[in-house]
């Protein structure tokens, strides 16, 4: 059974098909760059039959970090879109909602032009660590404050937690600007790396601190389809079927928090995945959450490789900040859809 | 006695919305709980659905005081239809219904599924997506949905459900509410409906509660509760009760005194504007 009843791609064919694509994506991506590979090359190197030891150097410390992050950060980014969606029941929601991206990159920015003066205790203790860390720790801790803001006497207002993200991307926002208006030119550059995102940086170090943070929201995400398909028909529905329903909100809200704080922390600001993956997967797929969330992964980390390799080659040797490209995919994308369901 | 509510207060926002209420349902029993808009029915069926803290009295369901039994546990024989349930989502009806059973693999669940669609008379809209459904769809499969979730549950079983009929059309609202009695009656469920058509309610209900300012106004089979001196109390209402052959009461409300004149109501602007709209003759 390939097609299912209601006319869309059964759940197992499916994934084997992003699965496809995620495959050929990764194999473009890691054979073009300002050093060009062929895939004869990278199996070469692979068995150990080639002795190129440029190749060798460019596929595991320039490529594959890069591709590992991109494919982890793409499929993490799309995971806590559909979660978020789910949670706010809204189809439109996006991590950037909560506040999660503003508060990590304001973090980061206030490392940057703030390391030299007020912070610069922080960057003598953290070394190479301090920006990453305090993205992480920025992009956590707004989404405590509004989960904090949100609760009152154990319960979670869905409605609030959405104002309260709202207002904290506004602060952060401000804060934001106002650290750009006082950095100095060097400054100005590397705060593009968080505003515009890249993956320009990639090295193993950046894996090692982000993928735990980032395969474990993942993996814990798969635990909270059922209680998320619930979410559909309403708050109130979920406790009516048994589920813990503050139990949810607060895993749902963990898991987008680290998930997306860790993504920020080591790639800057990307947006698009999170709000365009889970939107076209359940268009074509359905909604239930059991596939969402593994075909928003696969679709996600491929959708994000795959972007990356297109800002390395428009303008080789140069290469475009991998938020900027996401938004020029993901704008007129969502434009379009909008248009088709204002018609529809 | 299945569910037994005692001295129950539920407060909103520091307002009570409903005051020392005692009642009990036993299994096999309809209960139709009437009453004006605002006069504490939904405050009262998500009491007993655990949506709201209870402020006084207490509610036991099976023998069991309601805050002391587990989520699971209760979800096996408690199930709830909320007064509206809206999907943004592209769920499928068969999806939906589904949701009622989450736990199942969909080989061992598609017989009760297909059943309850068939019964509910949604099975031709078993793939169809639910946002593009009619008011009156949609109900019946939320209302699939919700005995989905009880259907072959062993022992006391208890539905809750608010307005289920609301949007229906009159001969699904016949439809649904013999479904719910043959429950009660051939499967021993207790069901207990909020609704808002007193004939629907006198028809099929065992026994009514009529809620007044959150209070039981009065309660008993429908003959005691819709009397002409009850309705004008309660909703101002003043109507005939007949009593039919069949053996339950009918509700016709009476002319209020002249219906207020509005100048845009000519006869010449009440005219059916389809000249083919048919008249009866």
């Amino acid at each position: 059974m390939i097609i299912d009843g209601a006319g869309r791609l059964a759940k197992g064919p499916a994934l084997l098909l992003i699965l496809g694509a995620a495959l050929v994506v990764s194999v473009v991506s890691v054979t073009n760059g300002a050093y060009p590979l062929t895939a004869a090359d990278i199996l070469g190197v692979l068995i150990g039959d080639l002795n190129d030891e440029v190749a060798k150097m460019v596929l595991f410390d320039v490529r594959l970090p890069r591709l590992i992050l991109g494919f982890l950060v793409g499929a993490v980014l799309a995971v806590c879109g559909a979660i978020l969606q789910g949670l706010f029941r809204n189809p439109l929601a996006d991590p950037g909602l909560i506040g999660v991206s503003a508060g990590a990159s304001l973090a980061a920015i206030a490392v940057i032009v703030l390391g030299g003066t007020w912070l610069g205790g922080w960057l003598d203790l953290a070394g190479a660590w301090a920006l990453p860390i305090a993205a992480f720790v920025g992009g956590s801790g707004t989404v405590f404050l509004a989960w904090r803001i949100a609760s009152r006497a154990g319960h979670t207002s869905v409605a609030t937690l959405l104002l309260a993200g709202i207002a904290i991307n506004a602060i952060a926002g401000a804060g934001t600007g106002l650290l750009t208006f006082y950095s100095s030119d060097e400054e100005l550059r590397s705060l593009t790396f968080w505003t515009m995102g890249s993956l320009g940086h990639a090295a193993w170090d950046d894996v090692a601190m982000a993928a735990p943070w980032l395969l474990l929201s993942l993996c814990a995400a798969p635990f909270l389809a059922r209680p998320l398909d619930a979410f559909l028909l309403g708050e109130q529905v979920v406790g009516h079927l048994g589920y813990n329903t503050d139990w949810t909100k607060r895993a749902a809200i963990l898991i987008a928090g680290l998930g997306v704080g860790a993504a920020v922390a080591v790639s800057g600001l990307i947006g698009f995945v999170g709000l365009v993956v889970p939107h076209l997967v359940r268009h074509t797929l359905g909604a239930g959450h059991r596939v969402v969330i593994p075909a928003s992964a696969l679709a996600g980390g491929t959708l994000l490789v795959g972007a990356d390799c297109l800002a390395r080659i428009v303008v080789a040797p140069a290469e475009l900040p991998i938020g900027l490209m996401m938004a020029l995919i993901g704008g007129p994308f969502f434009l379009l859809l909008l248009l088709r369901t204002r018609i529809a | 006695m299945l569910l037994h509510v005692d001295g129950l207060g539920i407060h909103l926002a520091g307002k009570p919305i409903v005051r020392d209420l005692g009642f009990q349902l036993d299994a096999g029993e309809l209960l139709v709980v009437l009453g004006p808009n605002g006069a504490g029915k939904s405050t009262l069926l998500k009491g007993l659905a655990g949506e709201h803290r209870i402020a006084s009295g207490q509610i036991s369901f099976a023998g069991c005081t309601l805050q002391h039994w587990p989520k699971r546990e209760i979800a096996k024989r408690r199930a709830v239809m909320p007064q509206r349930v809206e999907v943004n989502f592209p769920l499928t009806v068969e999806e939906i219904v589904r949701l009622g059973r989450p736990a199942e693999p969909l080989s061992q669940s598609m017989p009760v599924l297909l059943e309850l669609m068939d019964l509910l008379d949604i099975a031709h809209l078993r793939y169809r997506l639910a946002p593009g459904l009619s008011g009156g769809e949609q109900q019946r499969v939320q209302l699939a949905r919700v005995l989905a979730q009880v259907w072959d549950a062993q022992g006391p079983v208890l539905l809750l459900l608010d307005e289920c009929t609301s949007a229906l059309d009159p001969a699904h609202q016949q439809q649904v509410f013999s479904l719910l009695r043959g429950l009660a009656k051939q499967r021993g469920f207790a069901v207990l409906a909020v609704a808002h058509d007193l004939n629907l309610a006198a028809r099929f209900a065992d026994r009514l509660l009529l809620l007044h300012h959150g209070q039981c106004y009065i309660s008993g089979k429908p003959f005691e509760v819709l009397s002409e001196t009850v309705l004008a109390a309660v909703y101002g209402l003043s109507a005939r009760i007949i009593k039919l052959e069949e053996g339950y009461p009918l509700v016709v409300p009476r002319d209020n005194g002249p219906v207020p004149a509005y100048a845009s109501l000519s006869p010449s602007n009440t005219a059916p504007v389809n000249p083919s709209c048919r008249q009866a003759s």
